[in-house]
């Protein structure tokens, strides 16, 4: 019997197996941020085991909320901050080179095929677009992996969704995993790894990948993953060219991570996105997703066009695409956080600052934001936000607010409309190229 | 090994998420104790009113896909601090479900059948767990008891006092 990907990945890192069904799981990459790992640190102080297992295997950086906004996430920033010193992890990213987690470490070249990361942040399952399993544990599950650089899995059961078709232009990736959430529900892929594969996603950018790959716990899952190929190679080739002789070279070590064809699934999915319009969810679960057509004209209070499931750059530009040369409505406000200072620079190069701006939006420094309702957009009662995040559920921009996700295609349009609108009604030819391609 | 059991409440909807438990807001907090006022302040639940409904409870019994959303352990610090060191549903998400375990608490998750009957037993009831025997007992408008599945690992976890006691004396 062949094995998955991630089979093939538990069995390269196996620690322990304390029981048939649990694993211990060496882990390359300890990945945190300054909500949940502070405290971490601190409960480890107050048991005298201030210790971590490898200062080059643990990247730190505060994205949440940054600049802080008030004392107390000052005392988060500065607890990890002086741990970060204290500890000589060199990997720390702090103001003016920090950004939101799971956009700045895969730019930085930290996640590799065949790796193993975790973090104190339900989105990890992000960095699976580079064919690595990627989970978001808790606070212990982290405190642990800083100490001893293990982590518990049950073994997990893939399942294998195949997308196949060509997407219309004005649909994206965010629109495919909006689509697949909703068949699966919220807690369809509980405890499982969701593998993406497919001509579709071949022809995906690492950062389509990246979208498709972040909101894989919004079905529960524990990770979705790609399968790495040359998009993957390509992308860290910077990070790499010291290692492989040739970029072939790479893309040939890295197929020994591809799942064997006679590997066992607990469910094949396959979806044809031809016919597939661009998707919006309603209420307060990520699961309850209509077309656009279906809420066209609901109107909105803002647009939040950011995080780590479209803050990247071809988000900013396919947003741009539809912004350019418009105004948003008197009634809207927009928000862009674009995810990263890299991201961030590269638009101001490409004009794509100034596009928004003219628009009318708000431009702020790289973070999560308005995200998680902490800061930079917080809404009011009864508001609505159509939102390029992740999750939708009560009070999670805000008390009482309404967040609608979308891509940021969508976002512009709607943005411009003043009222959830389907974008394909505002692009007229392509300017860019888009994932199809 | 620690005594499970207490007072139960019931949470009678499907997929209540870490937002609900604790919203984002509290996460400044830096320590446990400092959450205990925000349980479930923001649960959207009918009728649920958290500053009357918490009080007294030891166990929380709630339908399918509990804890889902964010992977904050605060969800569980939560109700650790207010004594609530048991929950009981038809599902669990995996990180909140990991993460009770890992503090050395109870997630157990029982057939839809088996909850439909503890959601039956009336207002008052008063849940009791014997983990060697694997069994509930839910005193209620009648008595009830129940047998459930726990993870081999999980229950290891429990014993040690949770993930950290026992990853340090086992890597
Ligand atoms: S952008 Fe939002 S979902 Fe992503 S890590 Fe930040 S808070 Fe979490």
């Amino acid at each position: 019997m062949g094995k998955t990907i991630a089979e093939k990945i538990f069995a390269a890192h196996l620690r322990d197996t304390p029981t048939a069904e649990n694993v211990i799981l060496n882990i390359d990459v300890v990945m945190c941020h300054e909500i949940t790992t502070p405290i971490a640190i601190t409960d480890l102080e107050s048991r005298g085991m201030d210790r971590i297992f490898d200062p080059k295997k643990i990247k730190a950086v505060i994205d949440h909320v940054t600049p802080a906004k008030d004392s107390k996430t000052a005392i988060q920033g500065k607890i990890l901050r002086d741990w970060a010193r204290r500890h000589k992890i060199r990997d720390f990213f702090d103001i003016g080179a920090n950004g939101v987690c799971h956009a700045l470490f895969p730019e930085k070249g930290f996640v590799r095929p065949g790796y193993t990361v975790i973090m104190g942040d339900s989105h990890t399952c992000t960095h699976g677009a580079f064919g690595a399993f990627a989970a978001g544990v808790g606070t212990t599950d982290l405190e642990v992996g800083i100490l001893k650089g293990v982590c518990s899995f049950r073994t997990p059961e893939t399942m294998r969704i195949t997308i196949t078709g060509r997407l219309q232009d004005g649909v994206s990736a965010k629109d495919v995993i909006l689509f697949i959430i909703k068949e699966l529900t919220v807690n369809g892929a509980t405890d499982k790894v969701m593998e993406f594969v497919g001509p579709v996603v071949e022809a995906m950018s690492m950062e389509a990948r990246m979208t498709l790959c972040n909101m894989a716990i919004e079905a529960g899952a524990t990770c979705g993953i790609c399968l790495p190929d040359m998009v993957t190679a390509q992308y860290l080739w910077p990070f790499i060219k010291n290692h492989y002789a040739s970029i072939e070279l790479a893309v040939q070590d890295f197929a020994r991570w591809h799942s064997d064809p006679d590997a066992d699934y607990i469910q094949k999915l396959a979806l044809d996105v031809s016919g597939l319009a661009p998707q919006v969810t309603f209420g307060y679960k990520p699961d309850e997703v209509k077309s656009v057509a279906e809420m066209e004209g609901t109107p909105v209070d803002q647009v939040y066009i950011g995080s780590c499931t479209n803050g990247r750059i071809e988000d900013l530009r396919s947003a741009a695409r539809i912004l350019k040369g418009k105004k948003i409505a008197a009634t809207v406000r927009g928000i862009l956080s674009p995810a990263t200072p890299k991201v961030y620079s590269q638009a101001l190069e490409e004009g794509i600052i100034a596009i928004f701006m003219e628009a009318g939006f708000c431009v702020t420094n790289p973070t999560c934001g308005a995200c998680l309702g902490m800061s930079n957009g917080v809404l009011a009662e009864g508001e609505i936000c159509a939102s390029t995040t992740n999750r939708n559920f009560n009070g999670r921009m805000g008390k009482g607010g309404i967040v609608h996700l979308m891509s940021p295609l969508t976002a512009a349009a709607t943005a411009v409309q003043g009222h959830i609108t389907d974008p394909r009604k505002l692009l007229k030819k392509k300017l860019t190229p888009t994932i199809t391609e | 090994m620690k005594e499970f059991g207490g007072k139960a409440l019931f949470l009678d909807r499907n997929d209540i998420n870490t937002d609900e438990i604790i919203p984002a807001k509290y996460l400044t907090e830096n320590t446990k104790l400092a959450l205990q006022p925000f349980i479930l302040e923001d649960l959207k639940l009918g009728g649920f009113d958290p500053r009357r409904d918490i009080e007294g409870k030891g166990v929380i019994i709630s339908r399918a896909n509990f804890g889902c959303g964010s992977s904050r352990e605060h969800a569980v610090w939560v109700f650790e601090v207010n004594d609530i060191n048991v929950v009981i549903a038809e599902s669990f998400a995996r990180i909140f479900r990991q993460n009770m375990y890992n503090c050395g608490m109870l997630a157990i998750e029982l057939p839809k059948k088996e909850i439909e009957t503890l959601f039956g037993l009336g207002e008052v009831v008063e849940i009791t767990v014997d983990l060697v025997a694997g069994t509930l007992t839910a005193q209620g408008d009648k008595k009830v008891v129940i047998s459930f599945k726990m993870n081999e690992f999980d229950k290891k976890l429990v014993e040690a006092g949770g993930w950290l006691a026992y990853a340090d004396k086992n890597y």
